[in-house]
């Protein structure tokens, strides 16, 4: 076993997650977590399945414990504590209503003190989730959504100093997980509370975190803003897992160039490569800009349309690149765009492939 | 058997409320301990040990292959090999009928067909006699076969009035788990009618009739309510325990054969578990019921089936009814109540009857909470990982124990000089604790059931809460599993009043059993008492039965609003 890992951690920190590994018989679940959470953040924890989101999650709780590592909240250690002795608040994928209890006694359960507290703290909690009105209904009798919300309600009811929700809004059809998300987020962000979200669903990590956190196979790829995840991916797979992706194969040459194929495209000034070293350049769809006629410039070449799909409020087309040895591409474009460029099947397309919307990885590292 | 227990990994925190849950799961573990582990082991000790109490070894087992034994032992196998060949199949069409078909009717016959559970097994004995005995009103049908009711028939005549529910009850089940997708994709392949019986049903159900077959084996081993009352000079191994034991005192013996007994019950009990496993796996989450469609022919014929079956049950039970309330059978046929005038007969009067609902009554309530709570430790906390181990392994064990060998276990070890339990021995409370757990495993997996039903996060979000485990408990948990643990109190009354296998080497002339009086009557030759006892019983079973029901209904129409939509 590795000695007791020195967590560096600002007494800031909401939630401080040190050197957190855990194993399950040969399989090894987590390794090596660091993670600071500051106090009102909500942060995402974004992965696969079985790629350890919600085993961390479970050690945050205190349902499980960690092989090894230190978990504190508000600098607080609270590793050996108990999950009731841990201060938060928890909504399961399942939402755990007590089938048995009205909305309000729910909502109550956690509560102590007078009953008339207990009443005026429930009306506010329902009110603060839209739903007043349904103080003496069964769980049973209520739409997912609304569960949902009594759920979020219970787990606030006490004020916890942490709010974890592990995948929340999987159980409900698309239009209610919508508008759940927007609910959430602004709940958040009024009652300023620090939230650690679990989820596998990148689109709803990019528009409700702070932060997101992908994770893979147990280890943390990349944290960063979602801005940051989606623009910057730093490894291979987060480049995938979150937004589509184009891989160019390609080796880099003297003038801060790629070779593939025949094209020499231009690299972003940022990007540090040396000569010789064999690359991927990655570019997402919708950074490819098709023009309606060729005009030539950096980085522009000529690509043959295979087939075109439409997604609602854009198209994807699927593109050939002869001069790159017939390397297919998808490009995004908005449905006005497509109607000035009046496509036809097999049409050649000049395409832009502009330096900055590209990164360069070599292996697994973004350079 | 499934040890599918969360045990907590690593080190793990510890609270106030765990250390609580802790104790009270290592008493729930004890009880099963003291009251069945212990007794179990002082009965293999006593195997071991000579009539004067001397370390024999496996001597005693030595000269067991006697030709008396053989002779008991082949008499066993006969009487249970038959009755399981006759009746596995008897209850499997009656089972399918009330699943598989459209005939009218059902729910009626399901209750019907479940009346054997509420009286004791010497009721078919004392029913046969009544027919075809010496004085019997159908002594003619069997004596022009030239064949003796006293006797292997009898015996599996009896057996088989006896075993029926108990095979039906664990068919239903097999044959409810049905896929419709299953018989739509053959039918869409053009299977016909016997191909889709051998391909999709028969698959489907063996497990079941694997698991049935065991257990009416089982039970007809181990049972002497119906051999000692129509086994004439049949001796079986069940019959045998008890002479030797209550006629002879020939305890070391009586352990012996009662090895014997727990020998075939234990392995049939082994195999069940390992093929139920497997039937727990063959249904996926997605099946789609099956909803039988109307078939004339098949229904109508299913219909015959049923009636008849239900009118030989209706009728075995009749008999004894009829014969409780007739003077002299079949000489003289007019009315009397004389034959309930227990008081002034031998054999322990109304006070065995009063003795018999206080065993009842008893069991209902501490079984019921004694089962509960122990499937609520090993299904929903996380502490004592080794005592929930403990009372998981032993919950299931009893089903593998006969009644008279737990009985046994219970004379060598509570009536064991030194041991301070022993002034338990001769008392109504160790009765009680002997049918709690003589009956346990069916009410822990009644109860196990229920509570799985449960989503297991309600513990992780009270503990998030900050709310102990006995407040979740008390106002969720208990709630919603009420229905369950009123089966059970209602499964443990039943079997109080009918019980005697274990109960018979531990009443005392005070504690004095109904069950055990039919027997002590019939023995003393008043059949007719024994008929009108075990009457009695059966009265006593519905009428309580009938009380359960109605307290379930008002109590579930009380707390359980919110099934409601």
């Amino acid at each position: 076993m590795k000695a007791d890992p020195v967590i560096h951690l600002t007494q800031t920190a909401a939630l401080g997650l040190g050197g957190i590994s855990k194993r399950f018989g040969s399989f090894s679940a987590l390794r090596d977590i660091e993670l600071a959470v500051h106090k009102g953040e909500f942060v995402c924890l974004l992965g696969p399945s079985g790629c350890g989101k919600t085993t961390l999650l479970r050690i945050i709780a205190g349902l499980d414990s960690a092989d090894t590592g230190r978990i504190t909240m508000h600098g607080k250690d609270v590793t050996h504590l108990p999950p009731a002795k841990r201060d938060y608040g928890i909504v399961f994928q399942s939402y755990a209503l007590f089938p048995n209890l009205t909305v309000t006694q729910n909502i109550a359960y956690g509560l102590k003190g007078r009953r008339q507290d207990q009443r005026q703290r429930v009306t506010e909690l329902l009110s603060l989730i839209d739903l007043a009105g349904i103080e003496d209904r069964y769980p049973n009798q209520l739409s997912g959504g609304q569960q949902q919300r009594v759920a979020l309600a219970r787990a606030l009811a006490t004020s916890p100093g942490l709010l974890l929700l592990d995948e929340p809004l999987s159980a409900l059809d698309a239009r209610v997980r919508e508008h759940l998300r927007r609910e959430i987020r602004s709940l958040q962000q009024r009652l300023g509370i620090t939230t650690i979200m679990v989820t596998h669903d990148q689109e709803e990590a990019l528009t409700m975190a702070d932060r997101i956190v992908v994770m893979n196979h147990g280890v943390i790829e990349q944290i960063g803003t979602p801005e940051d995840i989606y623009a910057r991916p730093q490894s291979r797979f987060v480049a995938e897992f979150v937004g589509r992706a184009n891989w160019l194969p390609g080796v880099v040459e003297a003038g801060h160039c790629v070779r593939t194929g025949d094209v020499s495209l231009q690299l972003p000034d940022s990007a540090a490569v040396k000569t010789g070293d064999a690359v991927q350049l990655f570019i997402r769809p919708e950074a490819i800009s098709i023009e309606a006629r060729w005009q030539g410039g950096r980085n522009a070449v000529l690509a043959q349309l295979i087939s075109q799909e439409l997604l609602g409020g854009f198209c994807r087309l699927t593109l050939s690149v002869p001069a790159m040895g017939n390397l297919n591409l998808i490009a995004d474009v908005s449905r006005p765009t497509l109607a000035q460029l009046r496509l036809d099947q097999g049409q050649r397309l000049p395409l832009t492939l502009s330096p900055a919307a590209l990164r360069v990885f070599t292996d697994e590292a973004a350079a | 058997m499934s040890l599918s227990l969360r045990v907590w990994s690593g080190r793990q925190p510890r609270a106030r409320t765990d250390k609580v849950a802790a104790l009270l799961t290592w008493l729930s573990a004890l009880v099963l301990l003291v009251f069945l582990a212990l007794p179990l082991l002082a009965m293999l000790g006593k195997a071991l040990r000579d009539k004067s109490d001397q370390f024999v070894g496996l001597a005693n087992f030595a000269g067991l292959f006697t030709p008396r034994f053989v002779f008991l032992l082949g008499n066993s196998l006969s009487v249970a090999v038959i009755s399981t060949l006759v009746v596995v199949p008897l209850a499997f069409v009656f089972a399918a009928a009330l699943t598989r078909t459209c005939m009218p009717g059902r729910p009626v016959f399901r209750m019907l067909a479940l009346i054997p559970l509420l009286a004791p097994s010497l009721l078919p004995g004392i029913s046969l006699i009544y027919l075809f005995g010496n004085q019997g009103l159908l002594k003619s049908w069997f004596a022009a076969a030239g064949i003796s009711i006293y006797g292997p028939w009898g015996i599996v005549l009896g057996e088989m009035f006896y075993t029926f529910p108990h095979a039906l009850m664990i068919l239903l089940t097999a044959l409810a788990l049905a896929d419709a997708r299953l018989y739509e994709a053959a039918t869409a392949l053009g299977a016909g009618r016997m191909r889709q019986f051998a391909t999709v049903t028969l698959p489907s159900v063996r497990y079941g009739l694997i698991s049935a077959a065991m257990l009416v084996f089982t039970l007809v081993m181990t049972d002497f309510g119906v051999p000692t009352i129509v086994g004439g000079r049949y001796d079986v191994l069940a019959v045998e325990i008890y002479k030797q034991v209550i006629g002879q005192q020939n305890f070391g013996r009586g352990a012996v054969y009662g090895i014997c007994l727990l020998l075939p019950a234990v392995l049939s009990w082994v195999l069940d578990r390992h093929v139920q496993r497997k039937q727990q796996a063959m249904l996926s989450a997605r099946a789609q019921p099956l909803q039988p469609k109307r078939q004339p022919l098949r229904d109508a014929l299913a219909l015959l089936v049923c009636v008849v079956i239900a009118l030989w049950l209706l009728g075995m039970l009749g008999v004894s009814v009829a014969a409780a309330f007739i003077k002299q059978w079949p000489y003289n046929l007019s009315l009397t109540l004389a034959h309930f005038d227990f008081d002034n007969m031998d054999g322990g009067g109304w006070q065995a009857w009063r003795n018999s609902l206080r065993l009842a009554g008893g069991a209902a309530l501490v079984g019921g909470v004694v089962a509960f709570i122990g499937a609520y430790w090993v299904e929903k906390t996380r502490a004592a990982p080794l005592g929930r181990a403990t009372i998981n392994m032993l919950a299931i064990l009893p089903m593998a124990v006969p009644g008279l060998v737990l009985g046994l276990g219970y004379i060598f070890f509570f009536n064991a000089p030194g041991n301070p339990l022993n002034v338990l021995y001769g008392t109504m409370a160790l009765l009680v604790l002997c049918t709690v757990v003589h009956y346990y495993s069916t009410a822990h997996l009644t109860a196990l059931t229920a509570l799985k039903q449960l989503d297991g996060e309600f513990e992780y979000v009270a503990a998030s809460l900050q709310v102990p485990f006995w407040t979740t408990l008390r106002r969720v948990t208990l709630p919603i599993c009420l229905p369950a643990v009123l089966d059970i109190a209602r499964y443990y009354f039943v079997s109080g009043m009918t019980t005697l296998s274990a109960v018979i080497f531990l009443y005392t002339p005070d504690t004095v059993l109904s069950a055990v009086a039919v027997l002590n009557m019939d023995d003393a030759g008043d059949t007719a008492a024994a008929a009108a006892m075990a009457s009695l019983i059966v009265a006593t079973s519905v009428a309580v039965c009938l009380v359960f029901g109605g307290v379930s209904w008002w109590a579930l129409r009380r707390t359980q609003r919110w099934r409601l939509r």
